[in-house]
């Protein structure tokens, strides 16, 4: 993993692509009709570090992470993805290459577990014995019961569900794992043993992953870089360190305020 | 080709397999409408054209007399029973003609309609008292009325209204009666039966003159319009068939008033059947023997039921094949989706007769226009719920599946459909429902179906055959739906069906 310093900028304006860079965005907006979900902005996550997208909700983190792996098209600008810029053609093939993780998993109800997993391995024709393989691979990384294969998702719990939808992500071995409040729907004991189980298997994955929180605790513990944004700009990017000891607009500091007093309330309830 | 034609040669070629059973030598076609005297008069017909060496059908109770001519014009059937008053006044209307019979037959030869004299009676309003009564005071004819202004006189709502009816009487008689009732045509005989009203209007030849033994007062003045019974046949059969005209004409003059009145009675009152009156009557008059075919109760109702099922099942198949992916498609293009909606939704409102009386120009009578009627009103229910199945899918998830790399071909298919499985059942359940109740209706337009003895029980006041179409109509409906539920458990995929265990 590169390391670079809390307070470097990327001069991104004059080298739009740097081959560290898993994702650049140049200049890239998005509207909803007169609603301004992101304004042009230029952000890149580089390759193999875990990054953080913060903000309040309709800030436009989760309109980020959607243009990045193509569900929505930017108005302006463009986006590189290992250097190749993502267009309408390219787009279905260069997701093999990413994992995307919803707040609910996103898990198709018809298919049992294993159907989820494997659905687009199928459909790429991988012999049964890879599929079968893999499956017990990410099984025994993300510690889901084997014997829960042939359960439909309505038969599991929420961190169990969570647990299958990451599984679906990686199992074609992406480059990246685009993760929208991967435990924003599950309750406070689950979140903080899968939360614990995550950063373990990022850790071991040595991926690049963009995880999209408005917990403030949830991105400290995860990220090496915080990107905190606000009614579609980016406020300020850096560690957690960086943001709280040098915030560049009063905004930052009161995100980061709020979210402390939440704690604080939290903590004194027995 | 006109585009009418067009229309109706693609709808013969998508159907021509399904119609390849009938006889290339095609029968003569008699129809008749929905009313008893026409059925008996269409049967007359049908078993006379049989003596000759064609082959004839009977559609019966075809519907009205736009259907008829429509029909009789479109070749669909070749002859039928008509009245001269009703070619004056509704299907020419509007031509400028002189009165009597030649000028009729020559304004309708320019139609390429042929018309036989009368068969031998007039049926028109008419005025009617016990015989008993009449006898009593020497009433023989309507100015002998005038004599008796104290008499009651009790007339049908239709009859006080039109200006043809009462009014014109009143003044071209000059009659002084002021108790006049207007009440329901069944009230009317029963009033007479008991001294409560003596002079009523009736048709010259209905049934329960003969029933009541009324006696019916000659129009001195000539105030009522003529409706002879004539028969009307396309021209060609002159050349085609000369036989089968020749021994028609056998038939004019023979059946007067009362001889009709009788024939009306025998079916509606002593419930004989049709073929089985007119071949007696036959039989009487010509001393030849027709051999008709009486099918019992269960031959009817297995026959019905084959038509029934024919109908459903290909509109229905039609339904589906057209509605599924136009449900889809709306279901992804919002903006077209809307358009479609709506247009299948207008579908939805047109009154079903209406559209079966629509069809006939295009289509003719039969099974077809039944079959593309039934087509049409299948198609909303199976839209809109494939729309709303498919949109009610969580945004989430598509984007899962879109997320993954799969083309969007396989999320249809893999992911879309499935999940829409259940709502789209239901929508062809609703569908199929639908059908098979309103392929009832078919029967107005010579369909066949449940709603051939539905139709026939209506006109006969027959509670029996009313109920031998509404029940099978009721079982077949219950089934269709068992059978949809039972294939849930095949179609809608197991995950779908479960309950959450959390």
């Amino acid at each position: 993993m590169a390391i670079i310093p809390a307070d470097f900028e990327l001069p991104l304006q004059l080298h739009p692509v740097k081959l560290s860079d898993m994702f650049s965005l140049n200049g890239v907006s998005k509207r909803f009709g007169s609603f301004t979900a992101l304004h042009p902005l230029d952000v890149a996550f580089r390759e193999g570090e875990t990054s953080v997208l913060i903000g309040p909700s309709g800030c436009g983190k989760s309109t980020l992470l959607k243009l990045m792996i193509g569900l929505l098209k930017p108005d302006s600008g463009t986006i590189h993805f290992n250097n190749q810029p993502i267009s309408p053609t390219n787009i279905q093939i260069l997701r093999h290459q990413m994992g995307y993780v919803i707040q609910e998993g996103g898990l198709f109800p018809h298919l049992s577990v294993e159907q989820n997993i494997t659905v687009m391995a199928r459909h790429l024709d991988w012999s049964i014995s890879d599929i079968r393989q893999r499956l017990a691979d990410l099984s025994a990384l993300t510690q889901f019961p084997e014997n829960l294969w042939s359960r439909y998702p309505l038969q599991l719990s929420g961190g169990q569900r969570q647990r299958v939808s990451l599984m679906r992500a990686l199992m074609l071995d992406p480059k990246v794992l685009l993760l929208d409040e991967p435990l924003g729907a599950l309750d406070p004991m689950i979140r903080a043993d899968l939360q614990q189980d995550l950063k373990e298997i990022f850790n071991q994955l040595e991926k690049t992953v963009v995880l999209v929180t408005h917990d403030m605790g949830e991105a400290s513990f995860f990220g090496n870089e915080i990107i905190l944004m606000r009614q579609g700009k980016i406020v300020q990017k850096g560690t957690i360190k960086t943001l709280v000891n040098q915030p560049t607009d009063p905004f930052v500091k009161d995100f980061i305020q709020a979210q402390r007093q939440v704690t604080v309330i939290e903590g004194n309830n027995p | 080709m006109s585009r009418h034609s067009l229309i109706r040669f693609c709808f013969v070629a998508l159907a021509v397999p399904l119609f390849a059973t009938r006889p290339t030598d095609d029968p003569i076609v008699v129809g008749s409408k929905k009313f008893t005297e026409s059925v008996i008069l269409g049967e007359i017909i049908m078993q006379t054209v049989q003596q000759t060496s064609f082959e004839a059908i009977h559609r019966r109770e075809l519907g009205g007399t736009r259907v008829l001519w429509n029909a009789l014009q479109g070749g669909d059937i070749h002859i039928y029973p008509e009245y001269t008053g009703t070619i004056r006044k509704e299907i020419l209307a509007g031509v400028a003609m002189d009165s009597g019979m030649a000028a009729l037959r020559e304004a309708l030869r320019t139609q390429g309609i042929g018309m036989l004299s009368s068969l031998g009676f007039n049926n028109t309003y008419a005025l009617g008292m016990l015989t008993r009564t009449a006898d009593t005071l020497h009433i023989n004819k309507i100015s002998d009325l005038k004599r008796f202004p104290d008499l009651v006189l009790g007339f049908t709502n239709e009859f006080m209204d039109r200006s043809d009816g009462w009014p014109g009487l009143k003044q071209v008689y000059q009659l002084p009666h002021t108790n006049v009732r207007g009440l329901d045509h069944d009230l009317a005989y029963r009033g007479l039966a008991n001294g409560n009203i003596h002079v009523i209007d009736v048709y010259s030849t209905d049934a329960e003159i003969d029933y009541y033994q009324l006696k019916i007062l000659e129009d001195d003045l000539m105030y009522f319009p003529e409706y002879q019974a004539v028969i009307l046949y396309r021209l060609n059969l002159d050349s085609n068939a000369p036989e089968v005209i020749s021994d028609l004409k056998m038939l004019l003059g023979t059946i007067d008033a009362s001889a009709m009145s009788q024939l009306n009675s025998q079916v509606k009152l002593e419930r004989k059947p049709e073929s089985i009156v007119a071949a007696k009557w036959i039989n009487e008059t010509f001393g030849v023997t027709p051999t008709i075919e009486v099918k019992s109760r269960w031959q009817r109702i297995w026959q019905h039921t084959l038509e029934h099922l024919f109908l459903v099942t290909i509109a229905l198949g039609a339904a589906i094949l057209l509605a599924l992916p136009l449900g889809i498609w709306s279901a992804y293009h919002t903006k077209t989706g809307q358009g479609i909606l709506a247009v299948v939704g207008i579908i939805q409102t047109i009154p079903s007769l209406a559209l079966l009386v629509f069809m006939i120009p295009l289509l003719g009578i039969g099974g077809l226009p039944a079959i593309f009627a039934l087509f049409l009103y299948g198609l909303l229910p199976i839209v809109r719920n494939t729309y709303t199945g498919l949109k009610s899918i969580e945004p989430g998830i598509q984007e899962s599946a879109t997320a993954l790399g799969l083309p969007w071909l396989s999320v249809l298919w893999k992911i879309d459909l499935p999940l829409a499985s259940r709502a789209i059942l239901a929508g062809i359940k609703t569908s199929a429902v639908i059908c098979i109740g309103t392929a009832t209706l078919g029967a107005l337009i010579g369909a066949g179906g449940y709603g051939q003895p539905i139709l026939t029980g209506i006109r006969l006041d027959n509670m029996g055959l009313i109920l031998e179409g509404a029940i099978p109509a009721a079982v077949m409906a219950l089934a269709v739906q068992g059978l949809f539920e039972l294939s849930e458990r095949w179609l809608v995929p197991r995950g779908l069906r479960l309950k959450r265990s959390d």
